[in-house]
Parts: structure tokens; sequence; C-alpha cells
């Protein structure tokens, strides 16, 4: 009862907060709505007893990739009546990947789980079963090398991304800090001892 | 007293749990607020002895009672909005950043029995909230509509994301050791004596998880958010009155939240620094019980307010370079160092 409740009332927000990313004009305030989105889905996911994906989205997008987000969205000066100019040029093309979306989400939902009882509610999870561990156990056996390869992938694309920002620029003055951090006080201070001088 | 058990039995069950709840967060809530507002309190004093000054001591006996006088004078004042500013943001910042660093205490335990809410994910539980908090400081710079308040928020926000990652690389070390994501099992694991505790056999991790610590909650030496010699205020230099209090609560609230954390997982959280030696077993001095928790993060509370006095600030290049190549790589070797202790069974958790 009260997490039927609960479904509805993160399922409400989660998909007015969807609508609000692509409805507002200010692109910081769709941001937030996609923080906002991304905090329903998470909650979502603890009713179905997935709180390690639930707790690593709002560790892994919320509280990491939006900010950064943020940090880009908010430091670029957006034109937002030049973004929309392109609106009817690129209706057709907005179109078909909207219909390929939905036809893949019915297609799933309706002609793969025939045998499925997705709608009824999930079983209870037995006392002592830790979502984390059982995730854990098959992303580092039964799947390990796929983990792998994907981790490494992810660095290469790391890689790639600051090789190609890279820029060295000419007459730029940057500061050594290693040199800064050896630095020792008897460099930069000499003390002196002075006599105080007496009136004359 | 037979009519208020009968009244209680006849409640459902989710009211019973609800009340329960309540009550708890009362108990944990009402005492950290008001070590709140003595951490300022104690903050003012220890600073100024460190200065060879006095301190507060008009309020009250010894000044006792500035933290009171400092509360109604912040409630008093007026709010003001900025006329440019995105008033239900401004308003909303300061809420986003209380929320939580209360929250966050839902998994704490305070000792073997008494923790509000004992959930397996407990620690990426704590990950995901503190990682939470720093929309509160985003917000406020943006919504602000002010440039100093801006720059404070982008730093904030860089900074934020370069200490997140070693905190959490920090965490995993103390997860592998205690074979938990829960807090209380991670304190159990490191029952015994004090060579059980964490801090000894995983110190690069401690050193880096209280120096992230201190990052993530904009205390100096790091705190470029606020620095007041170079931004005025930061990203809180348009809010007055209370709204202005929220941000100072939530700071003082986190830093309490992180000197417990560092004790649950680094030193042994409840468990008495006096247990496992001979003699002393059996008496009170050994005897597990929250009142060594609340000791223990005093000493760190403490620690925060000695580096306040005695480090200038950081400049934001030397920030950046700290935490992405010092503390990262620090806790990569050291994750290292662990796996291979923890194959060859080497240490405490072994011996489980």
């Amino acid at each position: 009862m009260i997490t039927g409740l609960l479904f509805y009332a993160f399922a409400a927000v989660l998909v007015v907060a969807a609508l609000g990313v692509i409805t507002t004009r200010n692109p910081v305030h769709s941001a937030l709505f996609l923080v906002l989105a991304f905090v329903q889905s998470a909650g979502l996911w603890l009713l179905i007893d997935a709180e390690f994906l639930a707790l690593a989205l709002v560790l892994v997008y919320v509280g990491a990739v939006m900010v950064l987000f943020l940090f880009v969205v908010m430091m670029l000066d957006i034109n937002v009546e030049e973004l929309r100019r392109g609106f009817t040029k690129y209706l057709p093309l907005g179109v078909i990947v909207a219909v390929i979306v939905v036809v893949e989400i019915v297609h799933v939902i309706w002609f793969r789980s025939q045998g499925l009882k997705f709608l009824t509610a999930l079983e209870p999870s037995p006392a002592g079963y830790s979502n984390t561990k059982a995730l854990g156990a098959v992303l580092y056996t039964q799947h390990v090398y796929a983990f792998e390869i994907a981790s490494v992938i992810l660095l290469l694309a790391i890689v790639a991304a600051i090789t190609l920002t890279m820029r060295r620029r000419p007459g730029l003055k940057a500061q050594d800090i290693a040199k800064q951090v050896a630095v020792n006080s008897k460099d930069r201070v000499r003390v002196l001892k002075m006599e105080s001088s007496k009136d004359p | 007293m037979n009519w208020a058990i009968d009244v209680w039995n006849s409640l459902p069950p989710e009211l019973q749990l609800l009340i329960v709840s309540v009550f708890k967060i009362v108990v944990v809530l009402v005492p950290l607020i008001l070590s709140v507002a003595y951490f300022t309190y104690w903050e003012r004093k220890i600073l100024a002895w460190m200065h060879v000054r006095i301190g507060p001591n008009r309020v009250g006996w010894k000044g006792l009672l500035q933290p009171f006088a400092d509360v109604i004078k912040m409630l008093l004042k007026e709010i003001v909005l900025p006329t440019k500013s995105n008033k239900f943001l401004f308003l909303l910042a300061p809420c986003l950043a209380l929320v939580p660093a209360l929250a966050v205490w839902a998994v704490v335990p305070m000792n073997d029995t008494f923790v509000i809410a004992n959930i397996d994910a407990g620690l990426l539980y704590v990950l995901a909230l503190t990682s939470a908090g720093v929309y509160g400081v985003i917000l406020a710079g943006w919504a602000s509509n002010s440039k100093y308040a801006f720059l404070g928020a982008m730093r904030s926000a860089a900074q934020i994301v370069a200490y997140e990652i070693a905190m959490g690389f920090a965490l995993v070390g103390v997860l592998m050791a205690g074979g938990s994501l829960n807090l209380g099992q991670i304190v159990l694991a490191q029952s015994g004596n004090v060579s059980h505790w964490f801090f000894i056999w995983l110190f690069p991790l401690f050193a880096v998880y209280f120096i992230a610590g201190i990052a993530e909650t904009n205390r100096a030496p790091f705190d470029v958010a606020e620095g007041e010699s170079e931004i005025v205020a930061g990203f809180h230099v348009e809010y007055s009155g209370i709204a202005f209090g929220l941000f100072f609560l939530a700071e003082y609230a986190n830093m309490i939240l992180i000197t417990a954390l560092t004790t649950v997982f680094f030193f042994g959280g409840w468990l008495s620094p006096f247990a496992g030696i001979p003699g002393l077993d059996g008496t009170f001095i050994a005897a597990p019980s929250v009142v060594w928790l609340a000791l223990k993060m005093a000493c760190f509370c403490f620690c925060f307010l000695w580096l306040r006095a005695t480090f200038p600030r950081y400049r934001y290049d030397q920030i950046m370079r700290l935490g992405w190549k010092v503390l990262i790589p620090v806790t990569i070797v050291w994750l290292a160092v662990e796996g291979v202790m923890v194959a060859l069974k080497v240490g405490p958790w072994s011996q489980a």
C-alpha cells in the first residue's frame, strides 16, 4: 500500500521533471530538472530493492556528472533563441528518432515479455540477501572480461579527450609547483640581529 | 502504565515504526544542533586562545550563552532577496545544503544497538548524500546573480568533484578491511584492541579521508569557496539573516559528521581504546559506549579548529594539484598494498 503510493509519487514527479528538462528555456533549470529526475528514479529503484544501483545513480550522476554539467552550463553564455532557430530543420530527424525509441520500448515491453509476469509485484528478496554482493559476484566472475574491457575503453576515452583538448599556448606563465613546495624559509627570509637604537 | 501499553499495542505497526523513528531522529538531532551551537563557541574561543586573545566573554558566564545570542540575532534579521535573483532557487539552496548534512546521520551508529536506519548499503548512502550536499553551494552561487557568489560556487564545484574521488577511494579501502558496507559491521570488524583499529593499517587512507573531509566541508585551508579576503564570502555573500544561518548550520553539521565518520571508519567508533588490555577488561573504562564516540569526535573537531588557526588558505591551483596528483595516487597505491595484505592474510581482518 505505502510502496504503491510511493511508486506513484516518485513516478509522477519523475515524469514532470523529465518534461521540465525539455520544456524549460533556461539551460540551468533544465540541468536541475535532470537532477530531480535522477533522484526520483533512484527512489524507484530503491522500491524494488536495487539499493546499489539507486545509490550509485545518486553518487555518480547527481554527485559528480551533473555537478560538472552545471559547471559547464553556468559558465557558457548560451543564446537560447539561436538554438531554437534549427527547430524546424531538425524536426523530421527528431520525429524519426522518437518513433524508433517508442517502437523499441513497445517491442521490449509487449512482444518479448509475454512469458514474464512483469506487471505483478516482484518477489521480496530473502532476508540476508545483499544486492551489492550479488552484483559484485556477477560482475567480477561471470562478466569479468567484459567489465575489464569496458573500463579500459573508458580509460582510453579519458586519455583521448585530454590529448585532443591539450593546448600548449605560447607565452603562458605557469608555476612550477614542485619548485614552490621545495622552497625553504632560509632561501627567502633573512633574520637580522640589530641593536636597538638609543635616543640621542 | 498498563493502559499506555495497551494504547501502544493497539496502534498499527507502521504507525509504531513511524513514532519510534521520529523519536530516534529527535534523540540524534537535538544533541547535534546543540553541539553545532557550542562548536561555534569553541571555535571562537580556541581561535582566540591560539591568537592570544580572550574570545567571546560577554554573554553569560565566560560567554557561554554567546551561541544563543548569535542565533536570536540571525532570526530577527531581515532576509534580503536580491531583485535580479532567482527567488525559488535562492531560498531552496540553504535547504539543499542542510538536508544532506542532517540526513546522513540516519546511518551513523551511536553504539551497537542505536542507529536510526540500520541499512546494508550504509557506506554508499553516506557517499551519495555527502556528494549531493554541493548543490546547496552551487545553487546559492548561481541564484544570487552576483559575480563573487558565482566564483565561489564554481570553485566549490570543482573542488568537491576532485576530492570526492579521493574520499571514495579511501572508503573502498575501509570496506575491503571491514568486509561490509554497513557502518555498524565496519565498527565491529575493528573490535579487539587498539591495534585492530583501521587507522593503523590504513593510515594513508585515513590521512586522505580526513584531508578530503576538510576540503568537502569547505573549511580552512580549503575554504576558497568562501575566501573572505578575495571574494568576500563566496557563495553566501548575498544571504542574510537565518538563510545565512542555515548555511552556517550545514557547514558545522557537516564538520561534526566528518569527525563522526572518521571515527567510525578508522578509529573504532564507539569502541573503547582501553579494550583488550589485561587488568582493565570488564571495568567501565574498557566498555564500549557512546561516550568514547563523543570523545573521539571532540578530538577531531579540535583538529578542524587547529588546522584553521594554523594554515594559510591554499591557492586554487594548489588545491587541484593536491586532490588529483597527490591524494588520488596515494589512495590507489595503498589500495594495491591492502589488496596484497588481504591476499596474504596479514592484518587484523584475517583473524575474524
